[in-house]
This record gives structure tokens, sequence and C-alpha cells, in this order.
């Protein structure tokens, strides 16, 4: 992989909200994705792992332009190098930017997968798109007959390969994969996790966003750790071995001994609430290193081939 | 087949169910069908008038004169109407076309335009437009027809004379000669009229329904593959959202019946509507109780089709064996 060229994306600073109503008339900003930087460059998997239902989903939304309507970003996005806004998601997402979603609940119940697979467009592009579509399914090892069926009649294994259809029919530069393996028998993800690899052979940047620490430490080649609401560290995947001692953030290291190979050294406590974050580093009220600096501003910085938002990590 | 069978028997229990209800409500009601069919001002002797009354079984057990009147309905004869000195199914057969015509039209009337409207409002929901929407639509189902039905009358064929003042062809002239014109320019006040109610409930219930589909997940992946919102609403909003439409617009059946015998009233139309109110104020016995199987048949038959193009919009329910 090429350090220092231009990644497929730049996430940068970004933070996420929503307005939320509180009692009577009183209206605040609750804060969910906070801050956030990450890059993806192409032919290279990185996943975002974390806790389920910390925000991570609302990166793969934000990315695609398809955050709910109460909710606010700010920050920078970029597309190879291009910035990423309503217009231009508008423009990519479905073509150079693909999304694999979760599960089968994300095709419509009463249309053909076929269909869904091809997607819209003009006639001609749609005959096209049909053939595409063959071939797609053919290195999916799907049968011809998978088009004519409705999502209900899928396994889980040839949902997930309908879903993996679905992102590769354009040319993707990019694909998000939100939690793609809940749910799966652990062959069924491995393959499935192939695939990403040959996408990412391809030269494909693949954003993978999951909870399963297992299947990222296999198929990433970097890791984002994801702790309320943001990104703490990024690092190479060789990084996370043994007790953690090439890593950088102390989160990573108590998240990698929490593991279950490594013992189940949980730490105390839990992670702060989206609403009720501290205002310097997320991790300082559980951090056995904390320091007065701590509670201010503490920004990513790069560290060791990596990323880390500690500012006393070394 | 199985499911024909039970359907038949579906069907029978509620007609029997229908008939035995509305024949204890008019032997319980102070009506005296002796004195309805005679006139009060009969000239006629007491001594004939208690021949009549043995004569129909009109003093003997409620339930002897069920069985009688049930056996001679089943056997086609529903009896003679008082009010239109005709036979009762001639009546409901006539003026079943006028209220067929009506209903029909005020039903696709309300059918198209509450689709529509729902749709769009759902689709730009909190914009100027949907809030015009919803508001007429809350006035539209909160006034009630007959007030409607008046208003119009007073506006638009009284003031302004676009339109006739009533019946269902123009006065004085044979049937035979009345053009398909003449008869839509009389349909037209009392459909729009009838179709006021349904057009805000199945706007306001499609707008609801469009919503709940636009927030669902697969909407969401839809969107990430670079589907615009009317491509979103064309492919994959209006099919999840007709199962729920189908149900209430031939569930609408029921209101709609209601609704004629309002709206008739209003417009002296002559269909099926009017045929009630003057057989209830009449006294006429036999025509309430075959109208009142007449409706229930009518409704069932509405549910019914609901029921079969269920199987036809939703894949999963065909594959159960529902096919009605």
């Amino acid at each position: 992989m090429e350090r220092g060229s231009q990644p497929v994306l730049n996430v940068e600073d970004v933070s996420i909200s929503f307005d939320m109503y509180g009692k009577g008339m009183e209206r605040r900003k609750l804060e969910v994705v906070h801050k956030l930087s990450l890059r993806v460059h192409a032919g290279e998997i990185v996943a975002v792992v974390g806790a389920s239902g910390s925000g991570k989903s609302l990166l793969a939304h934000a990315i695609l332009g398809i955050l709910p309507g109460n909710a606010r970003m700010e920050g920078k996005l970029e597309f190879c190098g291009k910035a990423l806004d309503e217009a231009a998601q508008k423009e990519h997402r479905g073509k150079e930017i693909s999304f694999i979603p979760q599960s089968v609940e994300y095709l419509d119940p009463l249309m053909k997968v076929g269909r869904q697979v091809i997607g819209v467009g003009k006639r001609r592009e749609r005959k096209q798109r049909m053939e595409k579509m063959r071939q797609v399914f053919a290195r999916y090892h799907l049968d011809e007959a998978t088009a004519e069926l409705y999502p209900y009649q899928l396994s889980g294994g040839m949902a997930r390969r309908v879903l993996i259809s679905g992102a590769v029919m354009g040319q993707a530069k990019l694909i998000v994969a939100d939690e793609p393996t809940p749910g799966l028998q652990e062959g069924l993800a491995r393959e499935t996790m192939e695939n990403f690899r040959e996408l990412a052979r391809e030269g494909c940047g693949i954003l993978l966003i999951t909870h399963e620490v297992g299947l990222a430490l296999q198929a990433a080649d970097r890791i984002a750790v994801f702790y309320a609401g943001s990104v703490l560290e990024v690092a190479p995947v060789e990084d996370f071995s043994g007790q953690g001692e090439k890593l950088r953030h102390p989160y990573s290291k108590a998240f990698l001994q929490a593991l279950p190979q490594n013992g189940f050294q949980a730490i105390e406590g839990h992670q702060p609430y989206a609403g009720s974050l501290p205002p310097g580093c997320l991790f300082a009220d559980r951090c056995q290193s904390r320091m007065q600096a701590c509670m201010g501003e503490v920004r990513m910085r790069s560290l060791r081939g990596g990323e880390v938002r500690c500012i006393y990590a070394e | 087949m199985k499911r024909l069978v039970k359907l038949v028997l579906r069907m029978a229990s509620l007609l029997a169910a229908v008939s035995i209800l509305a024949f204890l409500m008019m032997a319980k009601a102070p009506m005296d069908p002796l004195t309805a069919y005679i006139g009060v001002n009969s000239t006629i002797s007491e001594e004939a008038k208690e021949e009549a009354i043995e004569y129909w079984n009109l003093d003997g057990p409620p339930v002897e004169r069920f069985l009688a009147w049930a056996g001679n309905t089943l056997k086609g004869d529903f009896g003679e109407s008082i009010v239109y000195k005709q036979p009762v199914l001639t009546v409901i057969k006539e003026r079943f076309q006028y209220s067929l015509a009506l209903m029909l039209a005020s039903w696709l009337c309300s059918g198209v335009f509450g689709f529509a409207l729902g749709v769009l409002a759902a689709v730009y929901k909190d914009s100027i437009l949907d809030k015009v929407i919803k508001s007429v639509c809350l006035v539209f189902q909160s006034s009630p027809t007959f007030w409607v039905g008046l208003l119009a009358l007073s506006i638009f064929a009284v003031n302004l004379g676009w339109f006739p003042i009533g019946l269902a062809a123009p006065m004085g002239k044979l049937a035979s000669e009345v053009t398909l014109g003449e008869r839509v320019h009389h349909l037209i006040l009392p459909a729009a009229t009838l179709s006021i109610l349904g057009i805000g409930k199945i706007t306001l219930y499609t707008r609801q329904k469009l919503l709940e589909i636009l927030g669902s997940e697969f909407i969401l992946y839809a969107k990430a593959r670079g589907e615009g919102i009317w491509q979103i609403v064309g492919r994959h909003g209006l099919k999840n959202i007709a199962i729920p439409a189908v149900t209430v617009q031939f569930a609408s059946f029921s209101e709609l019946f209601g609704g004629i015998a309002l709206a008739e009233s209003v417009f002296s139309y002559p269909g099926i509507g009017s045929a009630v109110t003057a057989a209830g104020l009449g006294g006429d016995v036999p025509l309430l109780l075959g109208i009142a199987i007449f409706s229930a048949l009518f409704v069932f038959t509405g549910n019914f089709i609901a029921n079969i193009l269920y199987g036809a919009i939703d894949p999963r329910i065909k594959e159960g064996g529902f096919r009605g």
C-alpha cells in the first residue's frame, strides 16, 4: 500500500449531531460523532471497530449523504481529493461510492432482487447492467435464477452475496460496508472478507464498519478504534498483537487485553454517553495515566506509522 | 377449492346474521306493516284488516314470520315494496344502477385524488404544500356530507347554475332519450360531495404510510445506491403502500354505502340511498330487509376483492397460499 498518496476517502474532524427536544421547549444539540478523522487509501481495508450502537453507522451514512433529516454534520469529507458535498455525494453514490448494508432488511421486500441489483438508469444502460449483473452473480456463485427471487426467499449467505453484488455493479472506488457479517456463520463471514480482500486487490478502498474485532483483525490492513463517537487510534493491524505493546492509545491497549484470547481483562467504567461527553480526552475518566492536560482539547496526531488521539502516547 | 367453500360459508353466515338482525329490528320497530301498507287514511273495514293480519300472519311469533320470509327470500322472492308498489328486487336493481354510477365515480375520485395528494404531501413533507394538503384534508374529513352537499348545491347549482339542482336526469324527459352527457352532468355534484370525505381520509392515510415506508431501511439503501426521491417513490414506495391503500380503498365500500343515503337525499338522486330513506320513513319492511342484505353483499364483495388483490401485490402473501 502506498503511503502519502492521495487517499480515496478523507474524513477530517467530522462531527454529527442531532437536535433533541428535552422537557418543554428546551432544545439541545446531541453530538453523537465527535471530531472523527480517518483516511482510506486505494487498495486497503480499513476497519472501524467499536461497540454496537456507538454511532459507527452514522459515519457510513454521513459518507453516503443519507443521514436522517434532523442530523447535522460538520467537518470535512473528501473523495479522491475533492470535497464530498451533497452534490458530489449524489453524483457518486451507487457508482464510485458503494454501500453494503447490514442485512437483507435493506432490500425492498416487494421487488425481485435482480431488479434491485440492476438499479435505475436509462433503458439501454439497464440492459448493459443486466449483463454486468450476470457476470457479477457468476463471480459470487449466485445462480442466474437468483435474480428472480424476492428478498425473503434468500438464504443468509445468498443475501450477503447479493448485497455485495449490488456494491460492485459500478466502478466502485470506495466501498463502505456497515456491519456486513453479523448473524453469518464463520465460514460465510470469512468468505465475505475474502471477497473484500479481492476487491481491495483490484484497487478499491474499503471502509469496514464492525463490532467484531476478530474479523477486523483477520481482514483489515488498518484498524481504527472507535470510542464514544470518535476514533482514538488508527494503527496497522500488525500492531494489534501480543498484549498490545505496539499500540499507542491506552484504550486500544485495554481493548485488546479485554478480548477473550487475551484473558478478558476488562477495565473499569463504561463509555461516556453522547450528550455527556467530557470536554477533553474522551477516555480520560477511565485512563490510569490521566493528567491535567487531558482535560483540554486533544487532537489526532501521527505517531509511529499510525495515528493517535492522546497527548502523551509515544 | 377449500378456500372457495370456506368463502361461500363465510358469506352465507354473514348474510344469515345480517338478515336475522335486520328482521329483529324491524319486528321491534314501532311501525305497523298493515298501516304502512293500506295507509293511515284508509277506509278499510275492521274485518278486512283482521283478515289481512291473519293472511300475513302478522300476529304470529317472530321466529315463524322470519322463517316464512327467509324461505321466500331463498326462493328469490324478496316481496313487494310498499312505497314503490313494485317487487323489491326490481326496485333494488333499478336504483342500484344509479347508485353504482355514483359510488363508482366518487370512489375512483377519492381514490385517485387521495392517493396522489397523499404521495405529494409525503414527498414534500413539512413544506408549504404538505401543510396546505394536510389542512384541507382535515377540513374535508370533518365536514358532514349533507352539509357539503347543501353548500355545493347552493353555490354551483343555484348561484352559478353550472349543474342541475337534483335528480339523475333532466325532468320530464323519457328515460330512453336521456343522453350519457346529461347523466354525467347530473352525477358530478353528488359524486364530488360523496368523495370529499374519502379524499381527506385516503390522503392522510397514504401520506402516513408513505412516510413510514420512506423511513425504512431499504429506502436508505436505495438512496445510497443513487436513486432519486421520485425514483424511490416510483420503484419502492408505491408498491409498498399499495396494500394498505387497497385495504382502505375497499374497506371504504361500507362508508360509501352510508354516504349515499345522505348524498342522494340532498340531491334527490334516485338511488339506493334515497330508497332506504323512503323505505324507512314509509315503513316499507320488505324493501328495507332487501336493501340490508344487498348492502351486506356489496361490502363483503369489496373486502373480498381487496383480499384477492393482496396476493397479486405481495408475493409473500401469495406464497402462503392466500389466493382469496
